[in-house]
């Protein structure tokens, strides 16, 4: 089967979840397999599969991707989602780059210690309202278009709207003052691929909670 | 900046050396997230490492030949990008943890990084890491072994194809030049880069 890419990874969000996005936003159909128990761990990491012994890993057109940026990359540039040059790519890769600081800030609090909680949490919407959001707004404002780069959706389009969803549920206030980026967040979500990952029923996957990382100390040992 | 100095070009180099310098960067709002590395091409304003490295690639021909290879470089150059992440930070560690870094730092190069890269090396039988041609993947690799040297001199002893790797990059004149003294190539983080680099970051 000239088959489709196939997922390895835990079920949860983790650094997986911006993949399963574009892959979906591309309208391409992916198979995932979860990794739920030590044996399946060790199996995997022994098996040669792994390059670096770490997950995401992802089965596409023979290969054995792993590292998160070479297997958007790969996916963006082959599904056109990746610009039409060098010069928009750059632009991409400027605006994922700050897109992933962010999120990863955002993801990291489910292992913060309650008592850095709050601190991280104020930090994080200070950047997020200060620095981040503004960034978007004024490039989207510059240029007047639809889509961050180049008159067309691309990536950054993607990761962008994950991003805000994210900001969303930690703060739905964050975003009132930026118009030009909830405009982008409802345009994007609408478009048919994008509204169908959107929907109950999808791969998408739901916030991570403190059960799962008691799960995940089990498997993966930390 | 190894890149550049691959591809023999010339680039200059405006340092920041006081949070004054910093702050009237932010200010003239050429730095997009207020960060640096800031590279200024072909009429842009590049922040952000990757950005910055993937756009010299393609321009430099660094890249690979197509989409495939350009996974692999990818997929390289991440892992290594991990390995010395930490390599860039343990200066400023505290010393408790400064210790453990440098132990974790040698304990993954020689059995996780290296090994893989060894094993691809032998793999294809090739010089260099991805499609019989020099990449961007070899200059990272390269900068790497470097780097854990100064952690500890032998550390690719037992990694031949990497030794042979290592000294046919050594070898281009490109290189040769850069690794002399007097080369825009930076030295190791000493204390007092450390408390002139804190006092413009304030950390």
């Amino acid at each position: 089967m000239a088959g489709k890419p196939v997922l390895h990874y835990v079920n949860a969000r983790g650094r997986m979840e911006c993949v399963r996005w574009l892959l979906a936003a591309a309208g391409v159909e992916f198979e995932e397999k979860f990794i739920e128990t030590p044996e399946a761990w060790e199996k995997i990491k022994n098996d040669g599969s792994l390059v670096f012994q770490q997950i995401p890993m992802v089965e596409i057109d023979g290969m054995k991707l792993v590292q998160t940026r070479a297997i958007l990359n790969y996916i963006a540039t082959k599904y056109n989602l990746y610009g039409k040059d060098m010069k928009e790519r750059a632009l991409i890769d400027m605006y994922t780059e700050g897109i992933i600081d962010l999120s990863e800030m955002i993801s990291q609090l489910v292992l913060c210690p309650p008592d850095q909680k709050d601190a991280k949490i104020a930090l994080i919407k200070d950047k997020t309202k200060n620095c981040y959001l503004p960034v978007f707004e004024k490039v989207l404002k510059s240029h007047g278009q639809d889509y961050l780069v180049g008159n067309r959706l691309t990536r950054a389009d993607i990761h962008l709207l994950e991003l805000l969803l994210y900001i969303e549920e930690l703060d739905s206030s964050l975003l009132s003052s930026f118009p030009l980026l909830k405009a982008l967040k409802t345009r994007i979500s609408n478009l048919p691929t994008v509204k169908k990952f959107l929907q109950p029923g999808s791969q998408r996957k739901p916030p991570t909670d403190e059960k799962f990382i008691q799960e995940a100390r089990k498997i993966f040992k930390f | 900046m190894a890149q550049r100095i691959y591809s023999n070009q010339k680039y200059e180099e405006e340092f920041i050396h006081t949070n004054e310098d910093l702050e009237k960067l932010r200010s003239d709002g050429i730095l997009m997230f207020q960060q640096v590395p800031l590279m200024e091409i072909d009429g842009m304003e590049l922040v952000q490492t990757r950005a910055i490295l993937n756009y010299l690639s393609s321009k430099y021909n660094l890249y690979g030949k197509d989409l495939k290879e350009r996974a692999l470089i990818d997929m390289y150059s991440e892992g290594l990008a991990d390995l010395n992440e930490i390599f860039i930070n343990y200066p400023f560690n505290p010393p408790g943890v400064k210790d453990t870094n440098i132990a974790l730092m040698k304990e993954k190069a020689k059995n996780r990084y290296f090994p893989a890269f060894e094993k691809v090396l032998k793999s294809h039988g090739q010089d260099y890491l991805v499609g019989n041609k020099l990449s961007k993947a070899d200059v990272h690799l390269v900068e790497v072994i470097y780097n854990m040297e100064e952690l500890e001199p032998n550390i690719i002893a037992s990694f031949p194809l990497l030794q042979a790797l290592k000294t046919q990059i050594n070898d281009m004149p490109t290189v040769k030049k850069f690794l002399q003294p007097g080369s825009q190539r930076q030295p190791p983080v000493d204390e007092k880069n450390i408390q002139k680099t804190r006092k413009i970051f304030k950390f």
